[in-house]
């Protein structure tokens, strides 16, 4: 059915592209609703089709009259017009029968979303938190937790370089799962409201700040599932993608426990001392990912709705002030969150130092993570 | 009654005659389309290619948030008042509005909320950009300083439409001619008595809910902030409780105005008359109880999915019975296809698609699919730019003989019309696809597999905007002159506005004729 109307309008909308490889060609010229690779997803692609097809039928039929009446009832070809107005037969039948349409629609949508509600007995629970504009996952049960930021460079979105494959589609740090298990989300925000949405598993729910929302999907082949924040939620509303790898479970597990030797191997870094270089080189990167969108790439900011950070007073003045509101986010601007639970403590130092010495600010001085840790237990 | 309008500028800043307050209406309208317009088009030219070519994400959120804002309040529902004042008095057989000063007023204050919406472009921080719907606590605690001046500018639109509609209100239910009872009224009236009940019920409520976002950004309040005891999600009940009889303030009028214009050009009587008065008041009742079809996703509880999602589609039904007696009317009937009725029956075939995907948005587990992408933005825009726009649209070329006395040039009519269908369908329909392909709305960069289509509605977009054009020349050309109009204009119209002169007089109707 896909394809048939891949094929249908395909050609009629722009026949010059034509030539185009048959898999590209699919990819571009996407007409309908992926099928998804959950049971929920094909319950509601089904329902979906049976709508349009009922749409289609009811279409055909009233446009159908409408357009023989356009060709056959005209002026121009001597019709005569027929006075009547009236008939509470005719108008009963077109209530009745359209209501009976309706509760053939009715009956397979309940169902449906009594099994999209259903988040009991779940093998495994996920947190996801939205952030202005990141995600973040906590693997419940496990320390497992870390923030998705988009991958996408601004040297593509900006267009000095040429878009790869997976353009605005790609981030840092998939959400890893295991295929053939119940996987529960709990999806709220810390900020204002986005949406969290995977197409292929018709999971799409509201983030809400203050609220906990559930849902649930149950994977059944193993592959990397592409969505995007569903809800205006500000500036980088259409830069926070989201993307699934789904894994078959012992590859889930092994996942797991890499995760921690990871965290324990970056812990142990909290007491190193850096070098001025290492820490700014470091900072850079954590800058552009966490702090650019907002700040800019330049730290110029944006006039009236993100501060400066080149020459600002915060950044040029005492320490203490800038490790306050990196790590505890300001008291009056809601948009400046607090990063000291977002940044590890060598992130959080290296950030800190680039800023100080970065965008002509030159202050010359260092932060190293213990300090940072210091600073967090005062 | 001989005395005719003051000469100059006061003539218009101090008038209280229905004719020329219909006028300004309707031309402040059209320049807050063309605005709008130019916003949709900047909002385009950036979706042309996947990348940010022309302006920033900043920029772009506040455009859609003015585009939506000017479009509904500034277009869509000024115009329709500004037909009312015109036709209602023309129709029913009345002297003037029944509140001629008010009248004045409920005009007079909306440039002013423009002016004052307008001008956050060029404050600090820019204009409000948290979508026209502004969902806390997007438009509260984030928003931008500017909001404060937006809270105020919807305060004093919804105070325009008050007054509006319940001048509108007294005006039909005290002042018909002597033998005009309620139901041989023409269904333009019934649309918009039951339009102005809908407005009074849910103006204030927006009103309410704009004033609970200023309580919280300047009083301390926590309506909407979670932080505080309050709810984000309350927001959108209100907001939406507001909201869905608000997209039927801009379609009821529209239903209206094709009742008139189809049976005029089918030569033949409309078909069901007292059916659809009752249809259109089932559809404002129901108006009042699907409002959370909006908020699907938020998490409502499964017993609140369902009532809604029932009540939803129960909307089918009435308006399913308009259509098929639209298409009734035409049927056995003896047709011509001047501009008006060009233009009305492209309103019922789109707006019957824009039905469809109506419906399927009321099946709430496929809308967990189709909620926030540009599956939505293609049916609302299916729903209001060929439903409202093209029912204004068609109502400006079928009453503007009787306006100003002269004839629209024909040809030029025809071409507006089709340059206007063919844009609107490539600009809309290919947003089915990607939204369906999974592109969320309200974003200013894509994905690559979205390029095409969008750059087919970016091009139809342009289409559409250059076809307006012609219409206005085309409409300042029939106001300067032209082939003169008879007092009758069309060979079958049928009712009061067609008895009096053309041009129609400063004053009609001081002795008030007999309806048999």
């Amino acid at each position: 059915m896909l394809m048939g109307l891949k094929r249908l309008f395909a050609p009629l909308v722009f026949p010059v592209l034509a030539p185009l490889a048959q898999a590209q060609e699919a990819e571009r010229w996407g007409v309908n609703m992926p099928q998804g690779v959950t049971e929920v997803s094909h319950a509601i692609y089904d329902l979906h089709m049976l709508i349009f097809w009922i749409c289609v039928v009811i279409g055909i039929a009233v446009f159908g009259v409408m357009f023989y009446s356009m060709w056959a009832h005209r002026k121009s070809r001597g019709h005569k017009a027929v006075q009547f107005h009236e008939s509470t037969l005719v108008e009963l039948a077109w209530t009745i029968v359209p209501i009976l349409i309706l509760f053939g629609m009715a009956i397979p949508a309940t169902k449906t979303l009594y099994d999209m509600y259903d988040t009991g007995e779940a093998d495994l629970d996920i947190m996801i938190t939205g952030y202005q504009w990141k995600w973040k996952y906590d693997h419940l049960g496990t320390d497992v937790s870390y923030f998705s930021n988009l991958a996408t460079p601004l040297t593509q979105i900006n267009n000095a370089l040429p878009k790869t494959a997976n353009y605005l589609l790609e981030v840092d740090e998939p959400l890893v799962v295991p295929t053939n298990k119940k996987i529960r989300f709990l999806i709220t925000a810390n900020d204002v409201i986005h949406a969290w949405w995977v197409p292929a598993l018709a999971v799409k729910k509201d983030a809400i700040p203050g609220f906990i929302n559930e849902s649930w999907t149950r994977i059944d082949e193993p592959g990397i599932y592409r969505g995007q924040c569903a809800e205006l939620c500000g500036k980088d509303h259409g830069f926070m993608p989201i993307v699934v790898k789904a894994v078959p479970e012992p590859e889930y597990d092994a996942w797991l426990s890499e995760r921690a030797i990871v965290a324990a191997k970056a812990a142990e870094l909290t007491g190193k001392t850096f070098s001025f270089d290492e820490l700014v080189e470091e900072g850079g990167e954590v800058y552009n990912r966490t702090c650019a969108a907002c700040h800019q790439a330049n730290g110029e900011g944006v006039p009236g709705t993100f501060p400066s950070i080149a020459g600002s007073k915060v950044a040029t003045g005492p320490l203490e002030k800038h490790m306050d509101i990196v790590i505890n986010g300001s008291t009056t601007n809601p948009a400046m969150q607090a990063f000291g639970p977002q940044l590890s403590e060598v992130q959080l130092a290296a950030v800190i130092t680039y800023q100080r010495n970065a965008f002509g600010n030159n202050m010359g001085d260092t932060v190293q993570p213990i300090d940072i840790l210091n600073f967090k237990n005062k | 009654m001989a005395h005719g309008p003051q000469p100059g500028l006061t003539r218009w800043l101090y008038t209280t005659n229905h004719k020329d307050i219909g006028s300004m209406y309707l031309w402040f309208s059209f320049a807050m389309f063309l605005l709008g317009g130019c916003m949709a088009l900047i909002i385009r030219a950036e979706l042309f290619q996947p990348g940010l070519q022309i302006v920033q994400p900043e920029f772009f959120n506040q455009m859609t948030t003015l585009h939506g804002l000017i479009m509904v309040f500034g277009a869509v529902m000024p115009a329709f008042v500004g037909l009312a004042n015109w036709m209602i008095p023309l129709m029913v057989g009345a002297p003037d509005m029944a509140l001629p000063r008010m009248n004045n007023w409920s005009f007079w204050i909306l440039p002013f909320a423009f002016s004052m919406l307008l001008s956050t472009l060029f404050m600090s921080g820019g204009a409000p950009n948290f979508g026209w719907t502004f969902y806390a606590p997007l438009s509260t605690e984030y928003a931008p300083p500017s909001v404060t001046f937006f809270i105020f500018s919807i305060h004093i639109m919804g105070a325009s439409s008050i007054m509006g509609a319940i001048n509108i209100i007294a005006t039909i239910l005290n002042m018909r001619a002597p033998g005009m009872t309620l139901m041989k009224m023409p269904l333009f009236v019934w649309t918009w008595l039951i339009t102005a009940y809908l407005l009074i019920a849910v103006m204030p409520v927006l009103a309410g809910v704009v004033t609970m976002m200023l309580m919280d950004i300047h009083f301390g309040t926590s309506f909407f902030s979670a932080a505080g005891g309050g709810d984000p999600v309350l927001f959108q009940h209100v907001f939406w409780f507001f909201g869905h009889p608000e997209v039927y303030i801009m379609i009821l009028p529209a239903f209206g105005i094709v009742s008139m214009i189809i049976p005029t050009f089918a030569r033949k009587p409309l078909f069901g008359y007292s059916s659809m008065v009752y249809a259109t008041a089932s559809i404002a009742f129901l108006s009042f109880i699907v409002w959370a079809h909006h908020m699907f996703t938020v998490g409502m509880p499964v017993a609140g999915e369902l009532f809604f999602m029932y009540a939803t589609m129960l909307i089918a039904v009435p308006t399913g019975v308009k259509v098929f007696n639209w298409v009734t009317t035409m049927f056995r009937g003896s047709m011509t296809f001047e501009t008006p009725m060009l233009f009305s029956i492209a309103f019922v075939i789109l707006f019957t698609i824009g039905g469809f995907s109506g419906l399927m948005l009321a099946i709430a587990p496929a809308d967990f699919q189709y909620h926030d992408t540009y599956f939505v933005v293609a049916h609302f825009h299916y729903v209001l730019v060929p439903g409202a726009i093209f029912s204004i649209t068609a109502a400006v070329y079928y009453w503007l003989p009787k306006w100003c006395g002269n004839m629209y040039n024909e040809a030029m009519g025809k071409l507006h019309f089709w340059l206007a269908f063919i844009g609107l369908n490539l600009t809309f329909f290919p947003m089915h696809f990607v939204g369906l392909a999974g592109m969320p709305r309200r974003i200013p960069d894509y994905a690559l597999q979205f390029a095409d289509f969008n750059q087919i509605a970016s091009i139809g977009a342009f289409l559409f905007g250059a076809a307006q054009l012609v219409f206005l020349f085309n409409v300042i050309r029939t106001v300067r002159g032209g082939k003169k109009a008879t007092d009758k204009v069309w060979e079958s119209a049928h009712g009061l506005e067609w008895s009096i002169a053309s041009p129609a007089p400063y004053h009609t109707f001081s002795i008030p004729p007999k309806v048999s």
